[in-house]
């Protein structure tokens, strides 16, 4: 055991013989507290996430039906939510899919690309370049709502493909923010693989590019998938721009289409919202716990040394 | 010293140069179709863009713009450009009923003030589609055969096929619709109006049925000269000023059009009584919702952080799973389970935690704000959990040794040496926590949508809501119409403050002195 670890007051694995005795008090009052917080805590925490759980699998439909947890089981509610006409479930959960793949992906790329640049290269800007960048995460693009609904309708007058309306232009709009707090991330992972690499590799006639996609690449995958999941969650989640941008039922996501779902009448359609919100839950959270390590290590990183 | 190229170099070119040319061609084509339209200034946006494109990466070295361009290409349009166009955006009246040019309000004002000549003659029609284009194929009671659209005149036409009766029914190059397709897209049809003339003065062609157009003739009439419409009872009315035509008792034309407002949009928030005084009160909530949001995260995550930092201690890591689980939970979702624990009649928290009392957590302004704070701590107390333990942890073990040693309570240690420390590390941290909050839009729009509304707003504001909430509803809510104009003037507002809230905490933490 390292010392450091067991300087905790009372916590010194001790041989006294009146432990046995004093046992409970002393652990009830050096730990069995901080178990009766833990808890409490776990109540609050996933109580929630069990209620929408128990709704879920609720028959009975409403909301006042949901409030005994766990009654009854029927995946009855999993069915019907993709059986409704006016609001297809399954096109929400797969365009949500595909628009946060490819936006991840692209801010991925985007990002990777302005990292390298910045952790390989010296060039006049550079330094004012990387401070903009974290300027323009103060302003985040909800704020220019107005402005990307006209701007989107100005370009759907010439490429109809990638207007308001279109999955395409959503994508592109949320591109827009791949530089910023992403790219701040990789430069300071970038920075950790050592330049000698790309030395070596160059002496041996490879090009900047084939350095870049071959080798810095593969060694900078950890954080590339962190950003990615980061992106991810982030677009998945989205509502203002994607609300406006996506005006037919067809195309729209599930943040757009669960909350006017849910909004409308949330009483009567509070099971079937319930298994929507778990589905679509489920897949997020499976990556996030997944990978939680790297998600931890990349939020902190940066200030916590 | 040049290494020599190598077969993969010549790859690396061919896809260069693919790239492109994909790139060319869709600019080409933009370039083109922005020529039609005449809309020079993106069309000289373009041409720029593509021109820098192509010259970036075909001239050897000044490598760092070869990777930075894709991304600073996106950072421009959709977020600078964004920006600078809210600003723009800010000093017009651009709105419902005020979104187009002049012109384009005169043709509109012309047409839906159309109605039906009384026996007018029946023009035969076939419907024609091209390119997704509907125009009508006119065949007039004369025997001339003529073809028009939506905004396009009738031209006269030769080489067109005629059915049995002596209707045209077909044009090389245009596809007739059928009686289906008639059917599927009836809106449509009905809603196209066919120009007789250039003179919009001369009135349309309207199809009720897909087969029979009819005239029909605007009850107004637009004079040129004088640039007034006059209505049949010949009332007069004139451009105001404010972009839409008015007549002597106050009535407005509608669709009005675009102006520059100037400063009138920021003038109305602060000088109209009954906007000033909402977003006085939006502003301070902001601000106490952000800052009240960052405390009690932060609090709690902290506290748990040093309740849990004990070695040994059995099921630790089981807590935390469970603890973080609210973060890991879509975010757009939380509001929306906790407006149906929090619903007044059935929800869980009333029904059975308060044993069916009516508590308004949702509509009473005070415990609407209580319970969005609510929601937030739930949310993001786990992410302060988790920072503080990282926090924690890395404070070196032999401090708070030495200050054991030195005869220091469990809570001098911390409240002296430890909390200092840990507050240098997150303190960036809960600055971003801040920024993010400020803005935070999801949490109140998915659970209270700013309310409940406070009646006397002469904008559609509420107890809860924020001002990127506010900007929301003002420029796309139902219950008021959409003003952009003054919903970009909220933007900017918020731009300045964030700005500066950004500016002095950078000032005071200084993290930009760590880049090198």
């Amino acid at each position: 055991m390292v010392a450091g670890a067991t300087t905790q007051r009372g916590e010194r694995p001790t041989t006294i013989p009146e432990r046995r005795r004093r046992g409970f008090l002393f652990w009830a009052r050096d730990t069995g507290w901080r178990h009766l917080i833990g808890l409490v805590m776990l109540a609050f925490a996933a109580f929630p996430l069990l209620y929408v759980l128990s709704a879920s699998l609720n028959p009975t439909g409403t909301l006042v039906g949901s409030n005994t947890l766990f009654r009854t089981i029927d995946f009855g509610n999993y069915v019907r939510l993709f059986q409704l006409p006016q609001q297809p479930y399954a096109a929400w959960f797969i365009n949500t899919m595909v628009i946060g793949l490819v936006a991840a992906a692209g801010t991925v790329f985007l990002g990777a690309l302005a990292a390298y640049a910045f952790s390989r290269m010296r060039f006049t800007g550079r330094r004012v370049g990387l401070l903009t960048l974290i300027l323009v995460q103060m302003f985040p693009q909800l704020l220019g709502v107005v402005a990307i609904f006209l701007l989107l309708s100005g370009i759907g007058e010439v490429f109809p493909q990638i207007g308001i309306g279109t999955q395409a232009g959503l994508i592109l709009v949320y591109l827009g923010g791949a530089l910023g707090v992403n790219t701040y991330l990789m430069y300071g992972f970038f920075n950790t693989v050592p330049v000698s690499i790309d030395e070596a590799a160059k002496i041996d006639g490879a090009s900047h590019a084939r350095i870049f996609f071959t080798i810095i690449l593969r060694l900078v995958a950890p954080i590339l998938a962190v950003v990615g999941l980061l992106s991810f969650i982030a677009t998945t989640s989205e509502f203002v721009i994607a609300s406006i941008v996506l005006t037919n039922p067809q195309s729209q996501t599930l943040a757009v289409g669960l909350y006017q779902f849910v909004s409308q009448e949330t009483s009567r359609n509070w099971t079937i919202f319930s298994a929507g919100a778990v589905l679509a839950a489920i897949p997020v959270m499976a990556l996030f716990l997944y990978l939680q390590k790297y998600i931890i290590g990349g939020l902190t990183a940066g200030s916590v040394k | 010293m040049k290494p020599p190229r190598s077969s993969s170099s010549v790859r690396g070119i061919l896809i260069k140069i693919a790239l492109l040319s994909i790139i060319d061609a869709i600019a080409v084509f933009g370039l083109f179709m922005l020529f039609l339209q005449e809309s020079w200034v993106a069309f000289g946006a373009v041409l720029a863009v593509t021109v820098i494109i192509n010259w970036i990466y075909l001239r050897p070295g000044w490598l760092p713009a070869k990777y930075l361009a894709p991304g600073l290409l996106f950072l421009a349009v959709f977020q600078i450009f964004v920006v600078v166009y809210s600003g723009y955006i800010a000093f017009t009246n651009y709105g419902d009923g005020r979104n187009g040019s002049k012109d384009d309000a005169i043709t509109t004002i012309l047409l839906t003030a159309q109605s039906r000549v009384p026996d007018s003659p029946a023009f035969r029609i076939t419907v024609l589609e091209q390119f997704g284009e509907y125009s009508f194929l006119v065949t007039d009671p004369d025997g001339g055969v003529f073809l028009g659209g939506d905004e396009r005149p009738l031209e006269r036409v030769t080489d067109f096929g005629t059915d049995s009766t002596g209707r045209a029914d077909s044009l090389p190059g245009f596809t007739t619709l059928t009686f289906n397709d008639l059917l599927g897209n009836q809106r449509a049809i009905t809603n196209i109006a066919v120009p007789l003339t250039d003179d919009p003065n001369d009135g349309a062609l309207r199809t009720p049925d897909g087969s029979n157009a009819y005239l029909y003739l605007s009850s107004l009439t637009y004079d040129e000269a004088t640039d007034t419409f006059i209505d049949r009872e010949g009332r007069v009315y004139r451009d105001g000023g404010d972009g839409a035509f008015v007549n002597d008792a106050g009535r407005e034309l509608i669709p009005g059009w675009t102006i520059n407002v100037g400063f009138d949009n920021f003038v109305k928030a602060f000088t109209t009584e009954n906007i000033r005084g909402p977003l006085i009160s939006v502003t301070i909530w902001t601000f106490a919702f952000a800052i009240l949001s960052v405390a009690t995260t932060f609090a709690l995550g902290l506290f748990l952080a040093i309740v849990f930092n004990k070695p040994n201690m059995r099921g630790k890591k089981a807590y935390r799973l469970i603890m973080i689980l609210p973060y890991a939970f879509p975010g757009f979702l939380s509001g929306l389970v906790w407006l149906g624990l929090f619903n007044q009649d059935f929800g869980f928290i009333n029904q059975v935690l308060f044993g069916g009392a009516a508590i308004p957590w949702l509509t009473d302004p005070w415990l609407a704000k209580f319970s969005v704070l609510l929601v937030n701590l739930w949310l993001g107390f786990p992410y302060m959990f988790l920072i503080c333990t990282g926090a924690l942890q890395s404070i070196p073990e032999e401090l708070t040794e030495a200050a054991t040693v030195d005869g220091a309570q469990p809570w001098a240690v911390f409240r002296l040496i430890k909390f200092p420390l840990l507050l240098v590390s997150v303190a960036p941290l809960l600055i971003s926590s801040f920024a993010f909050n400020f803005n935070n839009f999801n949490i109140i729009y998915m659970l209270t949508g700013g309310g409940p509304r406070d009646v006397t707003a002469g904008v559609d504001a509420g107890a809860t809501d924020i001002l990127i909430t506010l900007v929301y509803k003002v420029a796309f809510g139902e219950g008021t119409g959409r003003d952009y104009g003054l919903a970009s003037a909220f933007a900017i507002l918020i731009f300045f403050i964030v700005a500066t809230v950004s500016i002095i905490s950078f000032r005071q933490t200084k993290v930009l002195e760590e880049l090198n």
